[in-house]
């Protein structure tokens, strides 16, 4: 059952192959049995999927079914599920359980599906290969020694080793697409605005964007239909209607112009990553596409802007954890200062320390025009140069990390070079644009993935892309050994 | 040397919207603590703001009232501090794009002139919770109720040139919220307080002194006070040779004293940035054309046309336009007396005196406008006199009912029967021939005399006019 | 821009972090060649550039004034460190 789709188990659920029940427990039991050797899940909610598996197929017994009823999935530690620890990745949220849900969490659950728990992440989803997190590193099905990326790094392992069949991701700066990539599966950071952030514990308010970890595009558009939509508890979420993501995924391609940005080819980019760029490039030429050679010439700059824009957001978003109330408060404070600091100082690791840090000093008096405004003036020439790009192109291809899976603490004490591992990542971020990573091949027996940046709310364009690409190869359906 | 008081102010004031202005919880005055505290104003994570439509007209009706510039666009930012109060860290507010830009305010001072003070700007924001200080075994307990109630925060330009100034400011930017019905203006409870910067200069000299900035003042009379103490400490301490060090300082009512908060060396670094998890707010020509149709008579307006439709004096005008509700109750007693001189007398005497006796508002006076009215009708039409109508306006005030009620019940109608007055007039003068032949002798001052004996004779009820008609008719004869 | 253990200490200040005094080299090191990083936007001149604070040109939306959260104080105080009376608690402040 594990190997199956979403659309695959959505149909089995309904023809009454097998019960949701059955197959909630059996995906429980892939991870009591599995996931020790990979830590992609911090909670495992056994008694809730179990009651909302027979809840479930209670509906479909009683023919109200809809295409997710009963499926199975798990939540990134990011959203907030009422009544289930919500800790982000946080010895700060180590005892937090959110009187509240998420708004994807709600519409996933009112939409049938089955929480089977919470996956694991970088600390405040700060990092690129989820060693940040309290909880430990998690690590790639792929190569256990190696990492999943980050920081959705447990929701890309668990669907990666067929813990889930899907998992939620959030994407502040390529935290869907970036693991997505290193894992071998499908990922979707929506355009900003298409998914809403209330109940998502705000990294970096601007940039932050939920989205699916699937298989396959088809299961992320079935996924990306039910999380997509407006909501009024979210100021930036965007008022637009929500289209069927699945109708179109079989268009014709014949015509298609895809942009390839010189900038994302360079220096940095792994030869056998560029190699499978290209191979699936070469898919699309077949299918009738039409390659645009494209420059976005400040590509350069958008890891520069992104790590002022990102930490000032945090440093200031992060300022609630204080201790008062809710999360962790330091033993016997001596004062008041005493209990902010300490409780910060004990309850933060080092990453979101020196992000807190970096971000405070940006705003600081006198830093503020030579940092943060200057990074919000060069964030618009970024996005400009995307708008420009885009009209002459359909989509923007390119490799979604520069190299394979990198060792477990390969990088972990040199925050620089971790940066650097979502050069091709953080520049949609910052001008909001949607964009998706999926299996191109392999380097040396791990993953490489293509990344598709499509305009905005151009969701169902990026799927239909992705899907046609899916139809005709099979990278998608390789498991890693181990977990077949 | 002679000094120059040098006073800026800002007033927060809060609005008077049902919900916060960034989430739906009451912001109702006075509950248990905590109950109306929602996940967004207890910063819970993940929870995110959203603007309150009506907040936000309120300060388009303001910004309209005092002629002032409103933005096409203003953005909201986060000023970030920590406090125990200040549940996310970072309070919600205005910097660079204020929704409400320049404008000006009349004040009139004590010599019967006028000033114009000038308005910087006024901001939308939230206000923070409540800090107990009770002892709860040496630790604070925090309140939050109160967090994420909408606030404006007015700022003045630093034209005030003395601490009387200073309130008739404060005042009138009291009566205006009001006027507006954009706040309760409630200062007991906090809804309307200030902050003063104030400084001291040679007078004559251009540049300004250093200022410092006096916290969280809410009265009237504190306002009056706390600068007043405070021109004095800065110009005893330049005068010895001492310096006057930029700072904050916070009024102790109790002590009548200011005294040091923080330095401009541990000034808060604020950390001011465009707040993310809100867009740029767009004042359309539609809302602008609506807070204008919104916009109640302003008080000067209003004063005014007292004075030219009414026949009022300056004063008078002035303080029955103080405000709103006086405004209104007058102009409800005069539309059924059609007498604006003896309503105003009336509005200002009798009525005031009970309510500051009783430390009332004209809102929840026991006498409406209806009833005054009623009774004013009856001095009209000579059914009882003024003399009378206090001791039916105390009636009224005590609960006793309408005036007409009260009247008839209390036996208190004047006696206009000429026969009934004549008649005791006769027995008086009969009484008193002596008296009677002086008075018709030329000794006038007796007159009064008789007018008082029949007047004591029938209570009061008689009316003095025909008293004195029937007089000098039997001086005559 | 090189940041020095001052440096370090003021921001931690600022943000309420407790740093270790032997971890704060590291900080500084860190924090430094984040800024050189950082600092490659000095390549590009943007003195007309508008600055961007959202990836979409959306206005705010405004909500009706209506009150719609009930009391739910127990709820919300069950996840707290420390309450009483229905206060959260927390070492005494000084004004």
């Amino acid at each position: 059952m594990h190997n199956k789709t979403i659309a695959e188990l959505s149909r089995g659920l309904r023809e009454g192959d097998f019960s949701s029940e059955e197959l909630t427990r059996h995906f429980l039991e892939r991870i009591n049995r599995l996931d020790n050797s990979l830590n992609s899940f911090i909670t495992v909610s056994e008694e809730l999927a179990l009651a909302q598996a027979k809840q479930a197929d209670a509906q479909i017994a009683a023919g109200e079914v809809g295409a997710l009823t009963g499926i199975p999935l798990a939540q990134k530690d990011i959203f907030c599920t009422d009544g289930v620890k919500t800790s982000c990745g946080s010895k700060m949220l180590d005892n937090f359980i959110a009187p509240y849900n998420a708004t994807s969490v709600e519409q996933l659950n009112a939409a049938g599906t089955v929480m089977l728990g919470k996956t694991n992440m970088d600390e405040f989803a700060m990092g690129s290969s989820n060693e940040t997190s309290f909880y430990g590193a998690v690590k790639n099905p792929w190569n256990t020694d190696t990492v999943p990326g980050g920081s959705s790094g447990g929701s890309a392992a668990a669907v990666a080793a067929r813990l889930t069949p899907c998992a939620t991701g959030t994407d502040t700066g390529g935290s869907i697409r970036q693991p997505a990539a290193l894992c071998g599966v499908t990922g979707l950071k929506p355009t900003y605005g298409r998914v809403s952030r209330y109940g998502m514990i705000a990294f970096a308010s601007s940039l932050d964007q939920g989205g699916p970890l699937t298989r396959t595009a088809e299961d992320a558009a079935m996924i990306l239909g039910v999380m997509a939509g407006f909501d009024e508890r979210d100021s930036t979420s965007i008022d637009t209607p929500v289209p069927d993501y699945t109708a179109g995924l079989n268009d014709d391609l014949n015509g298609l112009k895809i942009g390839l940005p010189k900038e994302y080819f360079g220096e940095g980019l792994d030869s056998g990553i560029g190699d499978a760029v290209h191979a699936a490039i070469d898919e699309y030429k077949k299918m009738g596409a039409e390659i645009v050679d494209i420059s976005l010439p400040n590509t350069h700059l958008a890891v520069p802007a992104y790590y002022v824009v990102a930490p000032a957001e945090c440093s200031s978003n992060l300022s609630r954890f204080d201790g008062v109330r809710f999360g962790y408060r330091c033993e016997d404070p001596k004062d008041l200062e005493d209990m902010y600091k300490r409780s910060r100082g004990e309850a933060f690791g080092a990453e979101v320390k020196r992000r807190i840090l970096i971000g405070a000093y940006a705003l600081s008096s006198g830093y503020y025009d030579a940092y943060y405004l200057k990074a919000q003036k060069v964030r618009r020439l970024i996005s400009a140069d995307f708008k420009q790009a885009f009209e002459s192109v359909d989509v923007i291809m390119g490799p979604t990390s520069p190299t394979p899976a990198f060792g477990l603490g390969e990088k972990a004490d040199d925050p620089i070079t971790m940066y650097l591992s979502d050069i091709y990542t953080i520049a949609v971020n910052l001008a909001g644009l949607p964009g998706m990573s999926i299996p191109a091949g392999f380097v040396n027996n791990m993953p490489a993935g293509l990344q598709i940046i499509g305009n905005y709310f151009e969701e169902a364009k990026l799927l239909n892309v992705a899907h046609k690409f899916q139809q005709i190869t099979d990278h998608h359906q390789r498991t890693p050994a181990g977990f077949e | 040397m002679e000094w120059e008081t040098v006073i800026g102010l800002e007033i927060h004031t809060q609005l008077a919207s049902k919900s916060k202005i960034f989430s739906a919880a009451s912001t109702a005055y006075g509950a248990e603590p905590n109950t109306q505290a929602c996940t967004v104003d207890l910063g819970l994570p993940g929870v995110l703001p959203v603007l309150n439509k009506e907040a936000v007209s309120m300060a388009i009706k303001f910004g309209l009232a005092i002629d002032a510039e409103i933005a096409p666009r203003s953005v909201f930012a986060r000023k970030n501090y920590f406090y125990p109060d200040l549940p996310k860290g970072y309070q919600i507010s205005q910097f660079e794009l204020p929704i409400v830009g320049k404008g000006s305010l009349t004040i009139e001072l004590d010599d019967g002139g006028t000033k114009v003070i000038g308005v910087t700007r006024a901001h939308l924001e939230e206000d923070a919770g409540k800090s107990l200080h009770e002892d709860f075994h040496g630790m604070t307990g925090i309140d939050l109720n109160r967090a994420g109630t909408p606030l404006l925060e007015i700022v003045s330009e630093p034209d005030m040139r003395s601490p009387q100034e200073a309130v008739a400011y404060m005042k009138k930017m009291h009566s205006l919220v009001r006027y507006l019905q954009i706040s309760d203006g409630n200062m007991q409870e906090g809804s309307f307080r200030c902050d003063a910067n104030v400084s001291v200069r040679p007078k004559g000299q251009q540049e300004f002194g250093t200022r410092t900035e006096l916290k969280n003042i809410n009265s009237f009379r504190y306002v009056e006070r706390a600068i007043e103490f405070e021109v004095e400490r800065q110009i005893e301490l330049i005068e010895n040779g001492g310096e006057v060090v930029q700072e904050t300082r916070l009024y102790d009512p109790d002590k009548g004293e200011t005294r040091s908060m923080r330095s401009k060396e541990e000034a808060m670094d604020y950390r001011y940035f465009p707040d993310p998890d809100l867009l740029p707010v767009e004042i359309t020509t539609e809302m602008l054309e609506r807070g204008r149709q919104s916009l109640p008579e302003l008080p000067d307006a209003k004063k005014q046309r007292f004075i030219s439709d009414f026949k009022l004096s300056e004063d008078d005008a002035a303080l029955l336009t103080a405000s709103r509700e006086m405004a209104d109750y007058f102009e409800s007693v005069i539309e059924i007396t059609e007498d604006p001189k003896l309503s105003a007398n009336w509005i200002m005497g009798e009525l005031t005196g009970f309510l500051n006796k009783e430390n009332r508002e004209i809102n929840d006076s026991p006498v409406s406008a209806g009833m005054l009215a009623g009774m004013i009708l009856r001095i009209k039409d000579n059914t009882i006199s003024g003399k009378i109508a206090k001791e039916v306006f105390e009636a009224m005030w005590a609960g006793e009912g309408e005036a007409d009620a009260i009247i008839d019940s209390r036996g208190l109608k004047q006696i206009t029967d000429s026969g009934a007055i004549e008649s005791v007039l006769d027995e008086i003068i009969a009484a008193n021939p002596k008296q009677f032949e002086q008075l018709k002798g030329g000794k006038d001052k007796l007159m009064g005399f008789f007018v008082g004996q029949v007047m004591k004779q029938t209570q009061g009820k008689a009316n003095p006019a025909q008293v004195n008609e029937l007089m000098k008719k039997k001086l005559e004869a | 821009m090189s940041l020095d253990k001052h440096d370090v200490e003021k921001i931690a200040h600022l943000a309420r972090l407790a740093i270790n005094e032997e971890d704060v080299p590291t900080y500084a090191q860190n924090l430094s060649s984040i800024l050189d990083l950082v600092e490659q936007m000095n390549s590009v001149n943007t003195d007309d550039v508008e600055p961007m604070a959202h990836p979409t040109d959306a206005v705010q939306r405004l909500r009706e004034d209506e009150v719609r959260e009930t009391n739910q104080r127990e709820r919300f105080q069950k996840i707290a460190p420390q309450v009483e009376n229905g206060l959260y608690l927390v070492p005494r402040v000084i004004e």
